[in-house]
């Protein structure tokens, strides 16, 4: 198997990394277009060689490995620099490279006026070498690698205005929080390498295959199942971990839609799909990842409704929506999961974009309250929405129609399944249909709301100052809707992929190699359920499409109303259910004030600080006394001698004595 | 009739305490520097006396070297105090202070 496909490999991750040193070491010099150029091309040439990689790609070699060099040997233990390359790692290639480098090329548009561009560009490049290393790992060393740089990558790019308090702030949270899942992920790995002694796909998936189901539930696999659980729903915003997402749109949009919609966020799906051969040993995990998954898919939802700033809706749906991936790995549906991975991407990459487009176009607004009316001002920036938000609410024959179909269909029928997945899934449908089509209603329709007199209204998203005074809301620049139309066009075709199981049958190498054989018998009498349930789901679509279309279009005194009459009800969604508060009283302010008065005050301040301190003061005092000895005064030095030469006399004379 | 040693070295220690006390109490410098000789000429006697006493001749030895030592000594310091008197215009120690920080 020495195609020369395997020695393009390592180039994929390495070019996005030459970029990100190119223009990190010597862009401050540069020109914004050879800074532009060198980023494109780097982040260009990586996703035209996934192409290649994508054409040569024949499913009989496949998995395609390339040992780059040797990392650590220890013992029989040993952990290399090498690169994977199977169906699934192949989907999530052409992902990250693809909407990468649109995204790469919609950046060149949106932050063309800001200081920091070279900065902007060199940490996106940076995140695609680190999410193509994450993607292309042979074993769970180097996937940890990729995984803590998105992270890092994630963390420079939510405090990309790091001179704004709230921005360095959702850096750091998004930081730490995902510090508390990358410690499960680590322990799963020690647990690993205790019980397996080996972190190599391949090797420990072999090793893995004489093991039975772990019924009982508890057990070293369900252990690693669980705890790579707390690791996912750290990077990929699950219940509990999921709070650092929504303050991560304090962000640039590009980056919320590539890092925080499009490709980071899911490296916790493709993890746990990749560790499909633990989590199947593992029913009780299973059942944890789904019921997490399904939890956060309803709950994100809700908090969506009531949510005004037009990127934190679009947040809480990522969060909603990575829920429904969880919930079809839980239900052992993974190649589900990935495909609505994969259709996520597109669709919700392009929301993103095109509401990064909006808030370009309104002069940094992002208020839906203050905007309306837009889709004269900037039609395509609106049809491209428009077919992302059919997409998302599910309509077909859009992306995401198939996907979120294809979840629901398995989580009702699959073994791991339950009726119960299935119905939050459809009334979770039902919220995202809602809450999308409110926010493209308050967006696009009805009238301008906002300030057009001057440019004086706040710049929230971002600093960069607009040459003309912002009167009316204008269309954005070509560079910025070309991706916008690539997507738009995807989002419409991606689902394609995956009529009459292709998609699945594509994954099915990797899925079922020594796993258990995924349900997908579907018989004549499933056939029907399964279309009735197809058509329940589209059903939930309309309803929240006609839903939302009476409240915010028709009759648009009535969300006050409803606001009104919910009273406590309302405050408590549109507060986030006061889930912040509660892990700040409950988390925060232990460890601050624990911190500061035991740690701070009491261990640091109270001995390290006071034992140095005071020696040095005591020493102070003895020589301030003893320094008057030295009186210049002759006599009294002699007596001292005199005294000194007695004390000795004494001694001696007394040890004479005895 | 033989002097018995301890008489020397009573008187020794005599001359010696002699040389002490004057060194501390006496403030005059030329004073303070006969006191010096006082307890020199001190621990010579009981050199000898106990030279004597042991038939060894070491302790004659120690007394020329001694000897020696003080008129060295005698002469610079002699030299030393007229320095002293020639700047500061005073013999009194208490006077001749600046040795201390």
């Amino acid at each position: 198997m020495t195609l020369p496909l395997n020695g393009l490999l390592w180039a994929i991750p390495i070019l996005p990394l030459a970029g990100a040193a190119t223009n990190g070491l010597f862009g401050r010099q540069e020109s914004k277009k050879a800074i532009s150029a060198v980023a494109l091309t780097f982040c260009g040439s990586a996703f035209l060689l996934a192409l290649i990689v994508a054409a040569k790609f024949s499913s009989a070699d496949a998995p395609y490995t390339y040992s780059l060099a040797h990392w650590i040997r220890s013992g029989s233990f040993s952990v290399d620099f090498e690169f994977y390359l199977d169906q699934l790692s192949l989907v999530m290639l052409l992902v990250v490279t693809g909407v990468g480098f649109l995204i790469h090329i919609y950046s060149v548009g949106y932050m063309w006026d800001d200081d920091g561009y070279y900065r902007f560009m060199s940490y996106l490049n940076l995140f695609m070498f680190f999410m193509l290393t994450l993607v292309l790992a042979k074993n769970y060393l180097m996937m940890f690698i990729g995984w803590e740089g998105v992270g890092l990558a994630s963390y420079l790019l939510i405090g990309f205005w790091f001179t704004k308090d709230s921005a360095a702030a959702a850096g750091k949270k998004a930081f730490i929080v995902n510090r508390i899942g990358d410690f499960g992920f680590l322990i799963a790995l020690f647990l690993l390498i205790q019980h397996f002694g080996t972190l190599d796909f391949p090797t420990l998936f072999a090793r893995l295959e004489p093991f039975a189901k772990e019924t009982s539930g508890a057990g070293v696999l369900t252990a690693i199942g669980l705890l790579l659980m707390v690791g996912a729903a750290g990077k990929s915003a699950q219940i509990p971990l999921y709070v650092w997402l929504p303050d991560a749109m304090e962000g640039p949009t590009p980056v919320s839609a590539l890092i925080h919609a499009a490709t980071m966020v899911t490296a916790g799906v493709y993890m746990v799909a990749r560790s499909h051969m633990i989590f199947e040993r593992a029913p009780s995990a299973m059942m944890v990842v789904a019921i997490i998954g399904t939890l956060t898919a309803l709950f994100a939802a809700t908090i969506g409704i009531a949510q005004t700033d037009i990127k934190k809706v679009l947040a809480y749906s990522t969060v909603s929506q990575l829920g429904y991936m969880f919930m079809a790995c839980g239900v052992g549906a993974f190649s589900a999961g990935i495909f609505h991975l994969m259709t996520h991407a597109f669709f919700k990459g392009l929301l993103f974009l095109a509401a990064g487009s909006v808030i370009h176009g309104v002069g940094g607004e992002q208020d839906m309250r203050k905007m309306g009316g837009l889709r004269t001002y900037m039609p395509w920036t609106f049809l491209t929405m428009s077919i992302a938000t059919f997409a998302i609410a599910g309509f077909p024959p859009l992306a995401g129609f198939f996907s979120k179909d294809e979840i629901l269909w398995q989580a009702f029928s699959s073994p791991h399944g339950s009726w119960i997945f299935w119905l939050i899934g459809v009334i979770t449908a039902f919220i995202t249909s809602f809450y999308m089509f409110r926010l493209w209603f308050m967006t696009f329709f009805g009238d301008y709301r906002g300030a057009t007199a001057s440019g004086a209204h706040g710049h929230d998203d971002k600093a960069h100052g607009h040459g003309h005074g912002h009167g009316e809301p204008h269309e954005s620049p070509w560079v910025m809707l070309g991706p916008l139309a690539v997507l738009a066009v995807l989002s419409i075709v991606g689902g394609w992929v995956g009529i009459g199981g292709r998609f699945e049958h594509f994954l099915a190498p990797v899925f079922q190699a020594g796993g258990e054989v995924v349900a997908e018998t579907t018989e004549g009498a499933s056939k029907t359920m399964e279309y009735a349930l197809m058509f329940v789901s589209v059903a939930a679509a309309v309803l929240g499409l006609f839903l939302a279309w009476a409240l915010y279009i028709s009759r648009t005194e009535i969300p006050a109303r409803i606001a009104k009459s919910l009273g406590r009800l309302y405050t408590t969604v549109s507060n986030k259910y006061y889930v912040d508060e509660l892990y700040s009283v409950l988390f925060i302010k232990p460890v601050v004030e624990g911190s500061t008065e035991i740690l701070w005050h009491g261990v640091d301040q109270g001995v390290i600080d006071a034992s140095v301190n005071n020696s040095a003061s005591a020493a102070r005092h003895v020589s301030d006394n003893v320094r008057h000895m030295q009186s210049g005064n002759l006599r009294s030095y002699a007596g001292w001698v005199a005294a000194g030469g007695a004390v000795v006399i004494a001694y001696m004379v007394w040890m004479g004595v005895r | 009739m033989e002097i018995p040693l301890s008489y020397y070295l009573l008187l020794g220690g005599f001359l010696f305490v002699c040389g002490v006390l004057g060194f501390l109490i006496k403030r005059n410098i030329i004073t303070i520097f006969m006191s010096i000789e006082l307890m020199l000429n001190g621990v010579n006697l009981t050199f000898v006396a106990f030279a004597a006493h042991w038939h060894a001749l070491s302790g004659q030895v120690f007394v020329f070297f001694v000897m020696v030592v003080a008129a060295a000594e005698a002469a610079v310091g002699l030299a030393i105090i007229i320095a002293v008197y020639r700047t500061r215009e005073t013999l009194n120690v208490d006077q001749v202070n600046l040795l201390k920080l």
